[in-house]
């Protein structure tokens, strides 16, 4: 298969940047779109041309370092899959493939396709943990957990933290990746305990960093890799403003 | 200069060993830890866990990873679980078992006293990841699920769906966040660390690159901590992430620390097969899958003829003319078979000419039984995200038709030396988790990487730290202006600007491509006399190609991701030697590492106790000059040693 | 101001939520209200009579003002935060993603349409009973007549004898029936009632929200449109 792929390139942070235009050939159907962005930069580098940046990492769709807007979608045609999970026959022989960075006022761009996702680091120091300390633990089996209880803590806790939600929201909300993990930790005894002050201290950062609002598109939850609902910025919701009202 | 090696193994009974030790080992007061700086290296199980640990007891811990954030490390991707000695499922599971178990999996070649040590944390594990919130799957009375694993005939393997690296590294990730908050951490993201600066026999800090500026910046601290996982991408095609590599513990080895037992290479029975050239890399599927899976080759070549020209679907192939050969050779551990085993008899299978893709290098992983004993549904709620997960890559539903599965090199059980403190050869100088060699011998078992990082981070390293560490609490901050920090870093800036400058014709994945096939074809699943030396040669010469033709595009002082692959693939090229004379030296076949002169009758590893009971340990004497072999002799004082029989 | 609903997203959302919900509730009586005024006009003139400048519904007046006020000038400040939050640099290609409505995307353009639709609404009708009666008035002049303030019922039956009157009104309520089927099931949602099992639900009834209020307006646009125009028997009928 040929195709003809658009990518932004930028130097750095600071530089402006600009969509250049390349051919790659006699890609195979079974090639991953990564696999075919490698083939792309061997070629640049026998070339003498600097290769795309981009970010990737376990190429198995959950480290969450892949990221990429791919004819208009966070992480390529395909639904609850990352970048490194989509493979070529997704796309037709002669396509046009316009590869962009996340866009983000929160995720700036450090090179070409690769942005800073810091932002979700910070969001999560502020208040993402339960505060136990090491060795100072019961038992594992001492406190039952309903499994539907565990099982939802756990269908929150798939988000790998790519950034896809806040990428793709038009509003650039990270309101899926907060609730994802304020609500796995809602659904546990463990974290319930500090629920309410997690939950205040993580919209707050939110904000701080300059994400958006959510109203509730949905678009988030279209995009997410993971599959992860918007019910649990629901509960998210439920949480911070039971919280604040308490105050 | 041969390495006095002290393993530092406590006297006494193997079972009281670990609490003797931390008994008569000397703590830091609160006062002082607060005036010790630790680096740690990686963010890992290992990593994550240590820097979250030693920043809660006081310490100023700075904590450096590659990616952009410390969620990211390799150990996300462990899918099926963690062991650990808890006996919830009342199948006189025990610690005993589970160290005999460990042991035995490791065909004899690990420490007693470690693997003993190990067991018994294995539950204090649990007990912290389920109070961070990590969701282990539950039963309906709301306690734990466990599942059975490779290599154990008890169920003592406690999951997360197929994600259990993932929920305890976002466990450990959390406890790291909360240092981080609390300021006692200091997160170092898109950093890489590109050497250990020794001073006066002791590590002193690091050499670090800024991967966004390209900065080279030096970093001082009273110990190092070297979490940095395995070198399986020596091999290109692997199941690591792309950027695993083992620069960070090669530098430690360059620079004096004892390197172990370097050819122990576990290789995984089940990943999707190779199917071209340009692939990056290859997909585990979770070992879980052989819990219901059974693994099978045609019995006529004329099927496999057939299946490969496309005339004959697999699952027209009737019962009676399919070889369960796991099953017929193994019955009582039929499919699970620990994994360098179940590998092997892949490999055997294929070279016998029933491979059945085009390549000739795949074995079938049916689910049919399954689906007829349990129901698709059941089998769709265990399997259902790898199943799509297989179908995705693909193209095909294992609902349908059965999966095909290759083995591909998956962990590294060699690495940095350690002793029961787990610090290496150099004083100050820590390696913890898959970048040290210790507790998984020749082989490890499943759901065990998991539970020994998080051992090494969370129970051992933090006390064992203090022991050495209350020799420095008069010691004053690490001056980074001393002329070894000079040189390091001279010595770093030298290394770049070489190769930057070469200018040459080929990218540096085509070398490692190169490496890769050389590593694979000769120092892979099995290995004779011939190949090792045949490697050897090659992997010099690809080495002097790589310094005189590689070409390294872009500037130095920025995002080069050309550069940073450049620097590792430098490493790997001595690595995969320093392999290679590993095994040449070993020769027997144990666990993962299996010489074909040295096999059973029945083609099982034939290991030679009285000559290679011992910890192979590599010292460091220049790149194109033979590393020196010091052994370290294990003793066996608990277990029996016999020849590994999962038959009967 | 050091208040969660003025300085955190969530606590803005609520106030988008909350004031959102008063004016639907207030839309399904007004449109309840104008049922009646296809039955008689009498009983239709008695509510208008009712809702004159009395205390209550001035009171009441007041208070839709100001829950109008807030729920747009709180959505102007939500996408200003929110068009800075997308950053400078946009994406050359953008995809619908499957599943997410149009409607959700658009509430801002939806809200000015309902918004200068409410304007024409009030200056036709508001303007012409309530302010009258707050000036002191009881009368104004209406296509060229003198109308009590209180007979609503005239002035129903002038302003959509006029097709551009209803061809207006028609687009100010698919606009609203638009913002309402994903205002109505966002409101619980962002005041964190709402999880999987109930979204189809609430979707649902958002729909049929939205639906009853768009043919309950509808209806008493068209039908005094037909019988002042009706072809057949010219507005006897």
């Amino acid at each position: 298969m040929n195709f003809t792929l658009k990518i932004w390139r930028q130097k750095d942070a600071k530089s402006k940047g600009a969509f250049e235009t390349y051919q790659v050939k006699d890609i195979s159907a079974d090639t991953s779109f990564l696999e075919m962005l490698d083939i792309l930069n061997n070629d640049l580098v026998h070339a003498g041309k600097e290769p795309v940046a981009f970010d990737h990492d376990c190429r198995e769709g959950i480290c969450g370092m892949c990221s990429l807007h791919i004819n208009g979608l966070a992480h390529g045609p395909g639904q609850a899959a990352t970048t490194c999970q989509i493979y070529m026959r997704k796309f037709k022989d002669g396509d046009t493939i316009t590869i962009e960075p996340w866009r983000s006022a929160a995720f700036p761009v450090i090179k070409d396709l690769v942005v800073n996702r810091g932002a979700y680091d910070q969001i999560l120091q502020a208040g993402g943990y339960v505060s136990v300390r090491t060795n100072s633990v019961p038992d594992a089996n001492a406190i039952p957990i309903p499994k539907a209880d565990a099982d939802e803590s756990m269908d929150a806790a798939a988000c790998i933290g790519c950034g896809a939600c806040a990428a793709t929201c038009k509003n650039g909300s990270a309101m899926l990746f907060v609730a994802a993990r304020v609500s796995s930790l809602a659904k546990l005894p463990q974290g319930r305990v500090e629920g309410a002050r997690r939950a205040k201290a993580m919209v707050a950062k939110m904000d701080e960093l300059g994400f958006g609002n959510c109203t509730n598109t949905g678009a988030c939850q279209a995009e997410c890799p993971k599959g992860i609902s918007i019910a649990h910025i629901a509960r998210l919701n439920r949480e911070f403003l039971a919280a604040k009202i308490q105050d | 200069m041969a390495f006095k090696l002290d393993a530092k193994i406590p006297q006494g009974k193997l079972a009281e060993k670990w609490s003797n030790h931390k008994a008569a080992i000397k703590v830091v007061s609160p006062a002082n830890k607060r005036k010790l700086d630790i680096i740690v290296i990686g963010t890992g199980l290992g990593g994550g866990a240590a820097a979250a640990s030693l920043g809660e007891l006081g310490y100023n811990v700075k904590v450096f990873c590659i990616q952009d954030s410390p969620r990211r490390a390799h150990s996300i991707a462990a899918q099926g679980g963690i062991n650990a000695a808890k006996n919830y499922q009342n199948d006189n599971d025990s610690v005993y078992r589970l160290f005999y178990d460990t042991i035995k999996g490791g065909d004899y070649r690990a420490r007693e006293a470690n693997v003993y040590r190990l067991a018994e944390v294995s539950n204090l594990i649990i007990d912290q990841c389920v109070a961070q919130g990590v969701p282990f799957a539950r039963e309906y009375g709301g306690l734990l699920a466990n599942r059975s694993f490779g290599g154990a005939q008890v169920s003592r393997t406690f999951y997360a769906r197929g994600q259990t690296g993932q929920q305890l590294l976002l466990g450990a990730y959390a406890a790291l966040n909360k240092e981080i908050a609390a300021g006692s951490v200091k997160s170092y993201p898109r950093h890489e660390m590109l050497d250990v600066v020794v001073e006066n026999g002791e590590a002193r800090g690091i050499i670090a690159r800024n991967l966004v500026t390209g900065e080279i910046e030096r970093h001082g601290a009273h110990a190092v901590v070297i979490a940095s996982g395995g070198y399986g991408n020596v091999f290109f095609l692997s199941t690591n992430a792309m950027g695993s590599n083992g620069s960070a513990a090669f530098q430690c080895y360059r620079k004096g620390a004892g390197f172990a037992n370097p050819c122990f290479t576990q290789i995984h029975p089940t990943c999707i097969p190779v199917h071209g050239t340009q692939q990056s890399k290859l997909t585990l599927m979770s070992e879980s899958l052989r819990n219901d899976g059974r693994i099978w080759v045609p019995k006529k070549l004329e099927d496999v003829k057939a299946l490969r020209a496309g005339t004959l679907k697999p699952s027209d192939i009737k019962e009676e003319d399919r070889d369960y050969y796991l099953e017929r050779r193994y019955p009582a551990f039929g499919n699970l078979v620990p994994r360098d085993v179940a590998s092997r008899a892949a490999k055997e299978r294929c070279d016998a000419g029933f491979g059945v893709n085009e390549t000739g290098l795949a074995v079938f992983l049916d689910f049919k039984t399954a689906i007829e004993r349990l129901g698709k549904d059941i089998i769709k709620q265990r399997y259902g995200n790898l199943f799509d997960m297989y179908e995705e890559i693909t193209d095909v539903s294992p609902y349908e038709e059965p999966m095909q599965i290759f083995p591909a090199v998956h962990y590294t059980m060699g690495g940095i030396w350690v002793d029961y403190n787990l610090m290496t050869t150099i004083p100050g100088l820590y390696a913890i988790g898959e970048a040290n060699f210790s507790d998984h011998g020749a082989n490890r078992l499943g759901a065990s990487a998991l539970m020994q990082g998080l051992a090494d981070g969370y129970f051992v390293l933090p006390y064992t730290i203090g022991d050495y560490l209350a020799a420095k609490i008069q010691a004053p901050k690490v001056d980074t202006n001393t002329p070894a920090f000079e040189e390091a870093e001279k010595a770093v800036k030298e290394k770049i600007a070489k190769l930057m400058s070469i200018n040459g014709k080929q990218s540096v994945d085509d070398i490692h491509k190169k490496l890769g096939h050389i590593m694979w074809e000769n120092v892979g699943m099995a290995r004779t006399k011939e190949s090792l030396e045949k490697a050897i040669v090659e992997i010099q010469a690809l080495r002097k190609e790589f310094w005189k033709d590689v070409k390294v595009v872009g500037d130095p002082m920025s995002f080069n991701v050309e550069l940073e692959k450049a620097l590792r693939l430098a490493d790997f090229l001595e690595l995969g030697e320093l392999m290679a004379r590993d095994a040449l030296n070993r020769a027997e076949s144990c666990g993962g590492h299996f010489r074909s002169e040295h096999q059973t009758e029945e083609g099982e590893a034939l290991r030679h106790d009285e000559e290679f009971s011992y910890a192979a340990v590599w010292e460091y004497k220049g790149m194109d000059e033979a590393p020196e072999l010091t052994k370290e002799p294990l003793i066996y004082e608990e277990t029996e040693r016999k020849q590994r029989n999962y038959k009967d | 101001m050091n208040c969660f609903l003025y300085n955190s997203s969530v606590g803005k959302k609520l106030v988008m939520s909350i004031s959102g919900c008063a004016l639907v509730l207030f839309i399904l009586f007004h449109m309840s209200m104008n049922l009646t005024a296809l039955f008689s006009a009498e009983a239709y003139n008695m509510i208008c009579e009712l809702l004159g400048a009395n205390w209550y519904a001035l009171v009441g007046t007041a208070g839709l003002a100001a829950l109008v006020f807030i729920h747009f000038a709180y959505a102007l400040l939500l996408t200003w935060n929110n068009y800075r939050a997308r950053g400078t640099q946009r994406y050359a290609v953008t995809t619908k993603e499957p599943g997410v409505s149009w409607a959700s995307k658009n509430m801002l353009v939806l809200g000015v349409i309902v918004l200068l639709g409410l304007l024409l609404h009030l200056t036709h009708f508001w303007a012409k009973m309530q302010l009258v009666e707050i000036m002191g008035g009881h009368e104004s002049m209406v296509d060229g007549k003198m109308v009590a303030a209180t007979d609503g019922a005239e002035l129903i039956r002038y302003t959509f004898s006029q097709w551009y009157n209803v061809v207006l009104y028609l687009v100010w309520f698919v606009a609203l029936w638009f913002h309402l089927t994903h205002g109505v099931w966002s409101m619980f949602q962002t005041a964190g009632w709402a999880n999987d099992t109930w979204y189809p639900r609430l979707k649902c009834l958002a729909n049929i929200v939205a639906t009853l209020i768009f043919l309950g307006f509808a209806v008493v646009v068209i039908f005094f449109f037909v019988k002042a125009n009706c072809p057949c028997c010219g507005g006897c009928c």
